[in-house]
């Protein structure tokens, strides 16, 4: 615990970016997520902490309707991303989620070359008119994804011919390819060596500018490091949420004190 | 003695050192079989093997031998002439064989004794007659050479039966007794007995080098006889397909191999979208349910031998094209044509191809379907931008594999394509392809020594060649590009 | 980091996306494709279950006819003027009077006996009652008297199969249309059937024939059977069985376990996966080149077609069985060696039993399609018409000609007369589920042994 920064961060906006309110997850018979009441905001890294099978990862796939490819999986209560409630029947996922960009745990380029797997999403929602448009959203994206300059050269070289920082990274540009107000990762630096993860942890810091992010992670010390707001998840329950530098402080609920130092988890 | 009675005398020999084996060996340690180098049973099992395995491989390779000998023997008392003639010198021994065995079978029905067998004369006693009565058919009188060639046919084939039966005889007891005598306390007779079957393991992985050694031979040999009678240039460019009985006939490749290319073209047509929309369908949209039932029913059609399909086109598919698109439009009155024989082709290579895309199709990892549904992607646009391209390789592997065996179907374009060798473009039409005049040539009436029979092997040759060529290409493609991906 | 600074200098970031209410008119054409794609998908899996039921509906329909024959039964007086012309009562002077005279009495009988009953058409001469009976009853009836030669001189009931226009007729195939113009049947004679069976003189049974026969020629396809063929396939089955099975599972074990990995064992690897990819007519080319004009072994027996079937499942059977091995937990293997074993007993003890079922599988299934192979057969020599039953084994009768079931189905299918096509369908029936049993014995086998461990 001693090697924890707590750093001051200045907030810039706070308006609300997704609200959720009251929701359950069931897989089949199993109550996987109860109540969870949660405000992401904007231009702001918040971080879902909590030990394995705590529903973290299953409250992070709901946002952007993720838990849709499961079978089993049934999920009640409010979210809304902008006002609107994204499990409302309208909706259709597929467009959501050209809004709410995830970036997996392992590194999954697609095996197609650099360019292609970052134009891939404009081209199928359409964002682009034509190539020279393309080229310029590939180019920002990897820019943003602090990768330009290494594969500049080679961007018809194949994705996975990079290393796994590299893919990490890729797989970032590839999800900002498709401009969205909100990206979700899930555990992005598991698979990841030392270097490769502090790489990822500055780009998040740096996306934060953007975007509004919402990383899980199983590491507290990566929570203190990247984020500014934190929630604590146990046995399903959303346990408590607050600024990051209080909640690794000065925790309120007592299950959250168990966790961070470390009886629990 | 009988084939059948030697083996399981031999048997019996390799069943009875067993145990005596065994005994031996335990008495050689007096009764305590821990001071045995191995358990009791291998003893007995190296006595077995050395009894059994010698014995059978020297009957084996007499055999295949005796035949050849007699054969060669018999002939050569026909003259040097005829001997040279090798369809002459078929017809002779086969005459030969035919009265020989008509011989034996009257021996047994009259229950003749072998002085009186051989001192039946062609020219006296009605042979013909009397072979009859044993069911034995001849078309002419009985030639007196060809008779007498018969009988020693018969004296040549007992004689060296019962040299056989010695010589194999010997041959277990002697390996019986070789093994018995060397049995004692401190012989490894596990480690022999497993070192010769592990040799007998390493024969048996070579029966496929064999095989594919024996298919070359065949092939290439009486291919290089076919092309000492027919320029090689006549046959791999000619265009008109036209045997002859006497000779001057043309054999061209061009209108079979035509014929071969434009079905196998048709069924890839019918069975590639389908095969790969079935099984895009079972991988990714169906329900477990759905899937454990439509799978297996697909590949029911891949259990069903093609003589039923060929069946199936004769009778129902030709007609129906025949009556309700050809002749409307006038195409052609045939039942038999390339749409037919493609067409149920194409059904049958279906499952192949929808069963090597289905495997190809899982081994895409999850993640890339997740990265592309993360980035809002539907379901199709994912398969079709991402799982397919992953799985092309693959895919392309199966599509030639299937067209390898389209090219070398037999039965179906036998029944559904009909025997005409045309270079035409109407798909109405009948043409034939390869294997059909394959089996035409082989089976009809003409001597074997003739170019129309010999030129059957010509063709297996360049079948052979061709999916050859395919599958290694397959196999190539598929190696090549496998590690795209973990 | 090496490219940080650009990005934050950009201007706010633009809305890119509206609502996610409203479907935006590149949403609809994205779900519309999706929908079509789906479509493909169900399209494609019905037009080949809508084949394959149509292959079979066209198949039953044509074939279930084919076991049942019509039949007519009447008394027959065995004349011992014609059949036993010594009166000696001797079956082997019987056994000169053929088929001809045995035709006479069956024909007299039938006249004498519709006259008796009543049965009369108009302008029908005897000739044409005659020839309404099958060309194949006369031997069967000199049979059943050579058999019990106390018949003679008796009045028996007689079983006789109807000519084959006749049963045709019965079937829906023949109508009075074709009876015109075939020189084979003739309207009268199809009145007269009609006047039969009303009569209950004539009727279809089961026929059981059908699977027992042996094959018959073009003019009596009611009389033609099974017979030869199930047991040629019969014996092919057998040999084939001991053939592969020893060689398949030996070699296997050699690869999977013994073989070095060096040039060679790859030779021996890439030869197998091509051998089962070739076109099974090479392999009846082999056969043919070798087995019969080399080796000189008699053509169309079930000995040759067994080995040319042996080298065609072999390396479908070897690449089964090396899966079966392969898919046995090394843990096992380990744990054999370590408390010493040799490789030897390892494989035998230990690893074999595990794999037994994964290669009882594979052989069936090898096996089945082994049975359906009709093109290497037919190079071999058995497109021959056969009619007499190879011999039991112990005989030779391995060596005897014979046929298969397959290319029995293709020889019917392949003679003019569409009372072959029936033939050749109710063939097909018996094949389908010989290879039904035989399939669903492999999955039984395998649904069972799988559970032991």
């Amino acid at each position: 615990m001693n090697d924890m920064r707590i750093v001051e961060r200045n907030v810039d906006i706070t308006e609300n970016k997704i609200t959720a309110r009251g929701v359950q997850v069931y897989y089949g018979t199993n109550h996987a997520l109860k109540d969870v009441d949660v405000d992401i905001l904007d231009k702001t890294v918040t971080a879902f902490i909590g030990p394995s099978g705590c529903g973290k990862s299953t409250f992070l796939r709901c946002l952007n309707r993720m838990n849709d490819t499961v079978a089993s999986a049934r999920v009640e209560g409010k979210i809304l991303l902008e006002g609107e409630d994204i499990y409302d029947p309208k909706v259709d996922p597929v467009q959501l989620r050209a809004k709410v960009g995830m970036v997996f745990q392992k590194p999954n380029p697609f095996p197609k070359s650099i360019y292609d797997n970052v134009a891939y999403g404009p081209k199928i929602h359409g964002l682009t008119r034509n190539k020279a448009e393309l080229d310029e959203i590939v180019e920002k994206s990897l820019r943003r994804a602090a990768i330009w300059n290494e594969v500049k050269d080679r961007l018809g070289a194949s994705g996975t011919g990079l290393s796994g920082g590299q893919q990490q990274r890729l797989c970032i540009a590839r999800a900002v390819a498709t401009n969205p107000e909100v990206l979700l990762m899930d555990e992005p630096c598991s698979a990841l060596d030392p270097i490769a993860t502090a790489q990822v942890e500055e780009l998040i810091d740096e996306l934060r500018a953007e975007y509004s992010v919402v990383i899980v992670t199983h590491s507290m010390q990566q929570a203190a490091r990247v984020s500014q707001k934190t929630a604590f998840f146990h046995l399903g329950h959303l346990v408590e949420y607050g600024e990051t530098g209080q909640i690794f402080t000065n925790p309120q609920d007592p299950r959250t004190e168990s966790y961070i130092t470390g009886r629990i988890g | 003695m009988s084939v059948g009675i030697l083996s399981l005398i031999v048997l019996a020999l390799a069943v009875v050192g067993f145990f005596v084996g065994r005994r031996r060996a335990m008495s050689s340690v007096g009764g305590d079989a821990r001071k045995l180098h191995s358990l009791p049973g291998y003893y007995g099992q190296t006595v077995s093997l050395f009894t059994a395995v010698p014995a059978f491989a020297l009957m084996a390779l007499w055999l295949i031998v005796q035949p050849m000998v007699i054969d060669a023997r018999i002939v050569g008392q026909l003259g040097p002439q005829i001997a040279e003639d090798a369809t002459a010198s078929k017809l002779a021994m086969e005459d030969v064989a035919r009265i020989a065995s008509g011989l034996d079978a009257l021996q047994a029905a009259r229950g003749m004794t072998n002085e009186e067998m051989r001192d039946m004369r062609a020219d006296f006693s009605d042979i013909r007659g009397r072979l009859a009565e044993v069911g034995v058919a001849l078309g002419s009188e009985v030639d007196p050479q060809i008779f007498e060639m018969a009988k020693d046919f018969r004296i040549l084939q007992n004689t060296s039966a019962l040299m056989m039966s010695v010589l194999v005889l010997t041959a277990a007891v002697a390996g019986f007794v070789i093994a018995l005598r060397r049995i004692h306390g401190e012989f490894r007779a596990r480690n022999v007995s497993e070192t010769f079957v592990r040799w007998l393991l390493i024969a048996s992985a070579g029966v496929a080098i064999l095989t594919t050694i024996g298919i070359v031979m065949s092939l290439l040999s009486e291919t290089i006889r076919f092309f000492g009678m027919y320029p090689i240039a006549d046959f791999f460019l000619g265009l008109t397909w036209n045997p002859q009985f006497r000779g001057g006939s043309d054999l061209g490749l061009i209108p079979l191999l035509w014929g071969t290319l434009y079905i196998s073209f048709v069924s890839m047509v019918v069975a590639v979208p389908i095969g790969i929309f079935a099984a895009i369908y079972t991988a990714e949209y169906a329900s477990p349910k759905v899937r454990s039932v439509v799978k297996p029913v697909i590949e029911l059609i891949a259990g069903i031998p093609t003589v039923v399909f060929g069946l199936f086109a004769l009778v129902t598919v030709g007609p129906f094209l025949r009556d309700y698109i050809a002749m409307p439009l006038g195409l052609g009155n045939s039942g038999s044509s390339v749409m037919t024989a493609g067409l149920v082709i194409g059904v049958l290579n279906i499952p192949f191809i929808s069963s090597l895309t289905d495997d190809i199709i899982n081994a895409v990892p999850q993640s890339m379907r997740d990265g592309s549904y993360g980035l809002g992607a539907t379901k199709s646009e994912t398969i079709r931008k991402v799982v397919m391209p992953a799985a092309l390789p693959g895919m392309v592997g199966a599509v030639l594999l299937a067209a390898s065996r389209a090219i070398g179907e037999t039965m179906i374009v036998t029944m559904g394509a009909g025997a005409a060798a045309k270079l035409g473009l109407n798909p109405f039409e009948a043409m034939t392809t390869i294997t059909v005049k394959i089996v035409s040539q082989l089976t009809g009436d003409i001597a074997f020594d003739a170019p129309e029979t010999l030129v059957a092997f010509a063709l297996g040759m360049t079948l052979f060649v061709i999916t050859l060529c395919l599958n290694i290409f397959a196999l190539w493609i598929v190696r090549k590009y496998r590690e795209q991906y973990e | 980091m090496t490219d940080i600074s650009p990005t934050s200098a950009d201007a706010p970031k633009p809305k890119a996306h509206g609502s996610l209410l409203t479907a935006t008119p590149l949403m609809k054409r994205r779900n519309a494709a999706e929908k079509r794609f789906h479509a493909y998908g169900i399209a494609a899996i019905v037009v080949a279950l809508l084949t394959l039921t149509v292959m079979l509906f066209t198949i039953i329909r044509d074939g279930h006819s084919a076991f049942y024959q019509a039949t007519m039964t009447f008394p027959v007086t065995i004349d011992a003027a014609v059949v036993d012309k010594t009166g000696s009562g001797d079956v082997a002077e019987m056994s000169k009077v053929t088929t001809i005279g045995y035709a006479r009495i069956l024909g007299e009988s039938l006249v004498k006996y519709l006259a008796d009953e009543g049965l009369v058409v108009e302008g029908m001469t005897d000739k044409e009652i005659t020839d309404m009976i099958s060309k194949d009853a006369p031997a069967r009836l000199r049979d059943r008297v050579l058999a019990d030669p106390s018949l003679v001189g008796q009045t028996v009931m007689v079983d006789a199969f109807t000519s084959g226009r006749v049963d045709g007729y019965f079937k829906g195939r023949v109508t009075r249309e074709i009876a015109e113009r075939d020189s084979n049947v003739t309207g009268t004679q199809l009145d007269m059937a009609d006047l039969m069976e009303e009569a209950g003189i004539l009727r279809s049974k089961f026929n059981w024939s059908f699977i027992t026969a042996p094959d018959a020629s073009d003019l009596r396809p009611e009389a033609a059977g099974l017979g030869v063929a199930l047991l040629g396939t019969l014996y092919m089955m057998i040999l084939t069985l001991i053939f592969t099975l020893p060689i398949g599972i030996a070699a296997s074990i050699y690869l999977e376990e013994f073989a070095p990995k060096n040039r060679i064992t790859d030779l021996i690897e890439v030869n197998i996966s091509n051998l089962a990819a070739v076109p099974s007519i090479v392999f009846g080319i082999l056969g043919l080149a070798i087995f019969i004009n080399f080796a000189g072994l008699p053509s169309s027996a079930p000995m040759v077609g067994a080995l040319v079937l042996t080298l065609m499942t072999l390396p479908t059977i070897i690449i089964a069985t090396r899966a079966a091995i392969r898919a046995v937990p090394p843990s096992i293997r380990d744990a054999a060696l370590g408390v010493g074993a040799s490789k030897m007993q390892t494989v035998v003890h230990h690893v074999l039993p595990l794999a037994a079922p994964g290669i009882l599988t594979g052989t069936i299934l090898g096996l089945a399609s082994a049975a359906g192979e009709t093109g290497p057969l037919l190079l071999i020599g058995m497109v021959a018409f056969v009619t007499n039953y190879p011999a039991s084994p112990l005989d030779g009768g391995f060596l005897d000609p014979a046929s298969a079931l397959p290319v029995q189905v293709y020889s019917w299918a392949s003679r003019s007369d569409p009372a072959f096509i029936e033939r050749s369908s109710g063939a097909i029936i018996v094949l389908l589920i010989f290879l039904f049993f035989m399939n669903a014995l492999a999955i039984v086998l395998r649904r069972r042994f799988e559970r032991r461990w």
